[in-house]
């Protein structure tokens, strides 16, 4: 159990700036993944805090002590990495007793051959053994204890690590993509465990992922980093359906977020032509980004409230089971790409059918607007509740 | 055979035949030529059982026989294994390689995880200084370390005979090679869990590595076993004197006993072949592995 605080961290290697400046706070027990897309640095601050690397400046605290200057054993935090980095030649119990012999046994005990020549370590080695057992059967690995990594598959290496991490009950729990190495049906099983495991544990962990859905699916809190930046941190709904800027929004989503090219207008945005009724209080003929996620974009009639309509070109369709992709353009702009997500019917009997063209609407309430650097803007009710869609 | 090949119902004819039609001009060629191969090979070796068996007269004999004409095995052997202290020579043998081996191994193996593993300054000149190493013969740096052993008084013993062979280049190059494949997540997995420097080497790399520290065993066993150079400048007095050495013996300036000489190099080769029998397969798997030829 512990609260983990970054301040400023900063991080180069050579050249290349890694780590720009990284404060972040950790709740006690909350899950955080950091999130972002390959060599943003979120491995590199993952390894930072574990002690694995020095900082170039800034500074890591665990429950307030600071931690900087501390070998990762004494930080007693465990990491679980991507290829799960098992000891090959060791069993599974050996792999799962090392973290205890190492903390709890002085090194004269650790040699081999040690166990017949020190028989005062006895009482601490049976420790260990019942530890490694009680794990072992919390993860459902008790009968594959007495074999080697290599006899194993994917998904009991996968617990054997994270046992190994389990038993020294460390204060954070750091996991770098632990996922990625399992197929796609096992990632969905073990995300569900590895959720179950934090609350049970209550433990503080910190979870790299450059899978958005699984930083959204498994976390309290998501940090999104960019560049070594760190663009915005908070609840998974909220980097969703309130993000700070137009790399959040891009980044967090899938199907990727529609991005339209508009120009503020007088009482509202104008998007190729077309006048829309959302007020962005910019000047008038400033250039904007509008945002509008997949699912925001509905067939026109399927629902109430204010909205604004947009004519689709029908290119292609994705046929999900519960739901389609449509892949499309504005039919007066085909240049203006959009993609769509229409849910079925529960009673699929009758295959949804699109035309070639067809109407579609847009609530107000659902678009996201941006500025020409990015930034979020705040969006009021335009002048006219529904415009007429240009033929 | 194989199963799949091996079947019981199949006619002696059937198989003859089938036999008879793997053979072709190429496999005939090769196999010609590995057999020419292993006849070059072998050859010294049978040459030198076979003159150890024979007086010394018939060694140069121009009619060459590979059974001796008169057998002067018995007289040979008796004059090399009872009338010499050979079990001397041969411990001092042992202790002196034994002792070469393990000293090589216990600087060697924290030497190349250093340089294979650790990020410091100046790894990459040391790196650079091991390999340069690795073109110095014994020969130029003979002479100083003979005559700092002579200011020492360590002349004629058993450190003097190991001291130029104590670190190895070629022991620190050959272990960094293979060490560089050792996964970084495994060491820093082991750094988490709270291991030191040294068992992480002790108890993750080395066990890893016993491949190339069998093949390195036999190279650096089998060399210094043969070696005749240094003990021959080292050792004066015929308690110290290697196996090796002690072959030397049989020369006088007045007459040579090639026979019991033969014999004698026969004695000598044997415990160096059933070395290399034994760790066969892990010195194969060492020396593919590490991408190193000695």
């Amino acid at each position: 159990m512990a609260r983990l605080t970054l301040t400023d961290i900063k991080k180069s290697f050579g050249e290349t700036q890694v780590l720009k400046g990284i404060s972040l706070d950790v709740q006690d027990g909350e899950f955080l993944s950091l999130v972002g897309a390959s060599g943003c640095g979120k491995s590199t601050l993952l390894r930072i805090i574990s002690g694995l690397e020095t900082a170039d400046s800034g500074r890591i605290e665990i429950d307030g002590v600071a931690v900087d200057q501390a070998t990762p054993k004494a930080r007693n935090v465990a990491l679980v990495f991507q290829d799960y980095a098992l000891y090959p030649h060791m069993s599974v119990a050996q792999n799962m007793a090392m973290p205890l012999v190492m903390g709890r046994l002085p090194m004269r005990a650790r040699l081999p051959g040690a166990k017949w020549v020190t028989p005062g370590h006895a009482q601490t080695r049976r420790e260990i053994a019942a530890k490694v057992q009680q794990v072992a059967e919390q993860l459902r690995i008790a009968h594959l204890l007495d074999r080697r990594p290599a006899a194993l598959s994917g998904g009991q290496r996968q617990r054997v690590a994270l046992g190994r991490a389990l038993v020294r009950d460390p204060s954070l729990f750091l996991m770098d993509e632990p996922l990625s190495n399992l197929d796609a049906k096992l990632r969905v099983e073990v995300r569900r465990e590895i959720v179950e495991l934090h609350r049970k544990s209550g433990l503080t962990f910190v979870y790299v992922t450059h899978d958005q859905v699984e930083a959204m699916t498994m976390s309290d809190r998501v940090a999104l980093l960019q560049e070594g930046h760190l663009l915005q941190v908070g609840p998974p709904g909220a980097l969703y359906g309130d993000p700070a800027s137009i790399d959040v929004a891009r980044f967090i989503g899938s199907p990727e977020v529609n991005l339209l090219p508009v120009r503020a207008v007088a009482g509202g945005l104008q998007l190729a032509g077309q006048a829309l009724p959302v007020a962005s209080g910019q000047p008038e003929g400033t250039d904007l980004m509008l945002g509008i996620r997949p699912e925001a974009i509905r067939l026109a009639g399927s629902g109430t409230g204010p909205s604004f309509g947009l004519q689709v070109v029908r290119h292609g369709v994705e046929d999900l089971g519960g739901e389609l992709v449509v892949h499309g353009a504005l039919a007066h702009a085909p240049d203006v790409a959009l993609r769509l997500r229409v849910q079925k019917a529960p009673d699929a009997s009758a295959p949804l059918h699109l035309p070639e063209t067809f109407a579609a609407e847009v609530p107000v309430g659902a678009v996201l607007l941006f500025g020409a650097g990015g930034q979020r803007l705040a969006v009021g009710q335009g002048a006219s509740l529904r415009t007429e869609v240009p033929a | 055979m194989s199963d799949l090949t091996h079947t019981p119902d199949l006619s002696l004819t059937d198989r003859i035949t089938g036999a008879l039609s793997r053979v072709t001009p190429g496999r005939i060629i090769v196999t010609l030529l590995l057999l020419l191969g292993a006849w070059l090979m072998v050859f010294p070796f049978l040459w030198m059982v076979s003159s150890s068996l024979k007086p010394t007269s018939e060694v140069f004999d121009s009619d060459f026989t590979l059974w001796p004409k008169t057998f002067a095995g018995w007289q040979n052997y008796y004059d090399v294994l009872v009338t010499q202290p050979y079990l001397r020579y041969l411990t001092n043998s042992m202790i002196v390689c034994v002792g070469i081996l393990v000293v090589q191994l216990a600087t060697a193996v924290p030497a190349a995880y250093a340089l294979a593993k650790l990020k410091f300054r100046g790894s990459t000149i040391l790196l650079g200084t091991v390999i340069a190493c690795l073109t110095v013969p014994i020969n130029v740096t003979s002479i100083p370390i003979y005559l700092g052993l002579v200011k020492a008084g360590l002349l004629d013993t058993y450190l003097s005979m190991m001291f130029p062979f104590l670190v190895s280049v070629f022991a620190i190059f050959l272990f960094r090679q293979f060490f560089r494949a050792y996964p970084d997540s495994i060491i820093q997995a082991a750094r988490v869990d709270g291991f030191t420097e040294i068992e992480i080497v002790l108890r993750l790399i080395l066990p890893a590595a016993v491949p190339a520290a069998a093949a390195f065993s036999v190279f650096s066993f089998v060399s210094h076993w043969n070696d005749l150079y240094w003990p021959l400048i080292v050792v004066q007095s015929q308690e110290k004197m290697t196996a090796t050495l002690s072959m030397m013996q049989y020369k006088s300036t007045f007459d040579i006993n090639y026979g019991r000489t033969f014999a004698a190099a026969t004695v000598v080769t044997v415990p160096m072949l059933l070395v290399f029998l034994f760790a066969r397969r892990a010195f194969v798997r060492g020396i593919t592995m590490s991408g190193v030829k000695g």
